[in-house]
C-alpha cells in the first residue's frame, strides 16, 4: 500500500492552493502598502508589486492633511476626526440600549416580547435606502440635518436591532435559575442587571462594541446623505479625494488614504479577531 | 416560556425597553410607511405630497436606466453570490483538514470583511485601473500584447465590481461554514471511515449535506448583501461608464439625492424592500418559528 507518500502528495496540493488564495487576499494590501510608499515617479516607472526604490511618507503626510477632497485641500484629517467623534458616542449609545434591550427580552419575558423582537429583526435585513427620504426631513424638522448629530441619532436607531439580536440570544444561554434565585434573595430589576447578568456579559460586550465600531466606523451610505460640509466621515472624505480629478492622479495618495481610513478597523480586527468573527457567526446564525 | 415572569414590578421592564422599541419601530416601520407614501406621491425636487397612484412605478418600470439597474442586480448577483458561496465553501472545507496555520490563515482569508467597501473599491480601482494597474504589470512581466480595459469597458466593468465584492465576501461565507463544520459530530466521520469511504466522498455525501442549515442562512445573508450593495459600486465605478454599472441602490441614491426625482427614488426603494423581504421573511419567520 501507497498511502503515505500519496497523503504527503495530497498535502502539497492542498497547502499550494491554501497559499494561493492566502496570496489574492493579501494582493491588495500589499500593493496598498507598496504604492502608499512610493513617489509618483517611483509609481510610473515600477509596477503594482516592486518595492520602492527609495520609500518615502510623503503621499501618507499629504492624504492626512493636504490632499484635495473636492473644492477643499486639508487632506483626511478634518474627516477623519468627524468619524472619530460620531463613533465613539454611537457605539457605546447602541451598545448600552442593545443590552438593556435583550436583557428584557431574554429574562423578563412579556406577552408580545418575542413578536416584538421579532419585528425588530427585519431592521437588520431591510435595505436602508427606504428610510433616506423621510429620515432627512426627521432631521431637518429636529435641526440636526447635516451634522454630527443627526449622523449620530441615525447610527444608533440604525444599530439597535443587531445590538438587540446580540445581547438577547447571549441572555438567553444564561442558566434563569440565576435570575430566579436572586429574586428570592429580595434582588430587583436592575440589581440583577448590574450584579448577576452585566459581570457575566464580558465577552458579548467586547463583540457588540466591536461590531457596531466596525459597521459605523465602514458606512459610507448614510454618511453621503446625510452629513453637511464639515460633518463629513472617513469613507466620504476617502470616496471624494479618490474621485477628484486632478491634472495628475496620484495613486500614491489614494493608497495612502484608503489605509488610513482602514487602519482602525484594521487594528480592531488583528487585536480582537476572534470577537469580530463571533460577532459576524451570531449575526447570521440562530443564537 | 420558562422565564420567570410575575416580577415584583412588571411594568417596569417594559418601560425600560418601550422608549428603544418605539423609536426602533418608528425608524423601521413608521420611516418605511412613509417612503412608501413617497413613492405615490407626485415629488420631484422637494417632497409633494399630492397623491398620484402608482404613476412613479409606471415611470420607473418604463425607466431605461432602472432597466439597466435591474439587470445588472441580477448579473451581479448571481455571479457575486455564487462566487462567494463556491469560494467560501471551498476554503472552509480545506481549512477543515486540520491545518497546522489554521488560525494565521482563517485571520487572512477574513480581514476584507474588517474594511470598508470603499477601500477595497479605491484599492481595486487602482489596481484594475488600464494605466498603470494591472495591465502596466503584465507589460513589465513580458506579456507586451496583454490588455485589461474592463473597468472602463462598459460591458466588463460590472465583473470587477463582482470580483472585488467576492474579494471582500468570500472569508465571510468561510467563517460561516467553518463553524458550521465544526459543529457537526466527529463521530459520524469516524463511522464513515471505518465504512471505508474516502475523504471527498464523506465531504459530498456527509458533511456539506448535513450543513443545509448553514448554506440556507449564509445564502440569505449574501443575498441581502448583494441587493444593498452601493458602496462598492460608488467607489469602484460610481455607476459608470455612463450608467452601464449601475444597481438599484445607485439608481435610487442618483433620482433622489442629484436628479431631484424623489418620488421616483422612493418607488425604487420600495422595489429594493419587497425583494429583500422576499427573500428574508420567510427565513426569519421559519428561523423563529423552529425556536419555539
Amino acid at each position: 500500500m501507497s498511502s503515505r507518500p500519496r497523503m504527503t502528495w495530497h498535502r502539497l496540493l492542498l497547502w499550494t492552493v491554501l497559499l494561493l488564495w492566502a496570496a489574492w487576499f493579501l494582493a491588495p494590501l500589499y500593493v496598498m502598502v507598496v504604492t502608499s510608499l512610493k513617489d509618483m515617479q517611483q509609481v510610473r516607472e515600477g509596477h503594482l508589486l516592486s518595492l520602492p526604490t527609495a520609500p518615502t511618507l510623503a503621499a501618507w503626510a499629504k492624504a492626512w492633511s493636504s490632499a484635495c477632497t473636492g473644492v477643499d485641500c486639508g487632506g483626511l484629517k478634518p474627516f477623519f476626526m468627524n468619524s472619530v467623534l460620531m463613533v465613539v458616542p454611537a457605539v457605546l449609545l447602541s451598545t448600552a440600549l442593545g443590552a438593556l434591550n435583550g436583557y428584557v427580552l431574554a429574562k423578563w419575558r412579556f406577552p408580545g416580547s418575542e413578536t416584538m423582537f421579532a419585528m425588530l429583526l427585519f431592521g437588520v435585513f431591510m435595505p436602508m435606502q427606504v428610510v433616506l427620504l423621510p429620515m432627512s426631513q426627521v432631521l431637518g424638522w429636529l435641526g440636526i440635518a447635516s451634522s454630527i448629530w443627526g449622523l449620530m441619532l441615525v447610527h444608533i436607531l440604525a444599530g439597535l436591532p443587531s445590538t438587540t439580536l446580540f445581547f438577547r440570544n447571549y441572555y438567553v444561554g444564561l442558566p434563569d435559575e440565576l435570575v430566579k434565585a436572586a429574586m428570592l434573595d429580595g434582588a430587583g430589576f436592575w440589581q440583577i442587571f448590574w450584579r448577576i447578568v452585566l459581570p457575566l456579559s464580558t465577552p458579548i460586550v467586547v463583540v457588540t462594541l466591536i461590531w457596531q465600531f466596525t459597521a459605523i466606523w465602514n458606512d459610507f451610505l448614510y454618511g453621503v446623505v446625510f452629513s453637511g460640509a464639515d460633518s463629513k466621515p472617513i469613507t466620504v472624505g476617502l470616496n471624494n479625494l479618490s474621485n477628484t480629478s486632478s491634472s495628475v492622479k496620484e495613486y500614491n495618495v489614494d493608497m495612502a488614504a484608503a489605509l488610513i481610513a482602514a487602519l482602525p478597523t484594521l487594528i480592531v480586527y488583528v487585536l480582537a479577531g476572534k470577537y469580530f468573527v463571533r460577532g459576524l457567526t451570531a449575526g447570521a446564525v440562530k443564537g | 416560556m420558562s422565564a420567570p415572569s410575575t416580577a415584583p414590578a412588571p411594568w417596569l421592564p417594559r418601560l425600560v425597553v418601550a422608549p428603544s422599541f418605539l423609536l426602533g419601530f418608528l425608524f423601521i416601520y413608521g420611516l418605511i410607511a412613509w417612503n412608501g407614501y413617497l413613492s405615490l406621491s407626485a415629488s420631484r425636487l422637494l417632497p409633494n405630497y399630492e397623491f398620484v397612484g402608482l404613476a412613479q412605478y409606471v415611470n420607473l418600470f418604463e425607466n431605461e436606466r432602472f432597466h439597466v439597474a435591474m439587470k445588472n442586480m441580477a448579473i451581479f448577483g448571481v455571479l457575486f453570490v455564487g462566487g462567494a458561496m463556491a469560494l467560501g465553501l471551498l476554503l472552509a472545507v480545506l481549512l477543515d483538514q486540520k491545518i497546522r496555520a489554521e488560525g494565521v490563515l482563517r485571520t487572512v482569508y477574513l480581514y476584507p470583511m474588517a474594511i470598508s467597501f470603499i477601500v477595497t473599491g479605491t484599492a481595486w480601482k487602482w489596481m484594475l485601473n488600464p494605466g498603470l494597474g494591472l495591465e502596466h504589470l503584465m507589460h513589465r512581466w513580458g506579456f507586451e500584447s496583454f490588455t485589461f480595459g474592463w473597468l472602463v469597458d462598459p460591458d466588463k466593468a460590472l465583473y470587477c465590481i463582482v470580483i472585488a465584492g467576492i474579494w471582500q465576501s468570500a472569508g465571510f461565507v468561510m467563517a460561516l461554514f467553518l463553524a458550521g463544520l465544526r459543529g457537526i459530530d466527529e463521530s459520524i466521520v469516524k463511522a464513515a471511515q471505518v465504512d471505508g469511504a474516502s475523504l471527498p466522498r464523506i465531504y459530498w455525501r456527509i458533511l456539506i449535506p448535513s450543513l443545509r442549515p448553514v448554506f440556507f442562512s449564509t445564502l440569505m445573508v449574501v443575498s441581502h448583501l448583494a441587493i444593498k450593495s452601493f458602496d462598492l459600486v460608488m467607489a469602484l465605478t460610481a455607476g459608470g461608464p455612463g450608467y452601464a454599472t449601475d444597481l438599484p441602490a445607485t439608481f435610487m441614491y442618483a433620482m433622489a439625492f442629484s436628479r431631484g426625482q424623489i418620488g421616483l427614488g422612493a418607488a425604487a426603494a420600495t422595489v429594493m424592500l419587497a425583494t429583500v423581504a422576499a427573500i428574508v421573511v420567510p427565513y426569519l419567520y421559519s428561523e423563529l418559528r423552529a425556536r419555539r
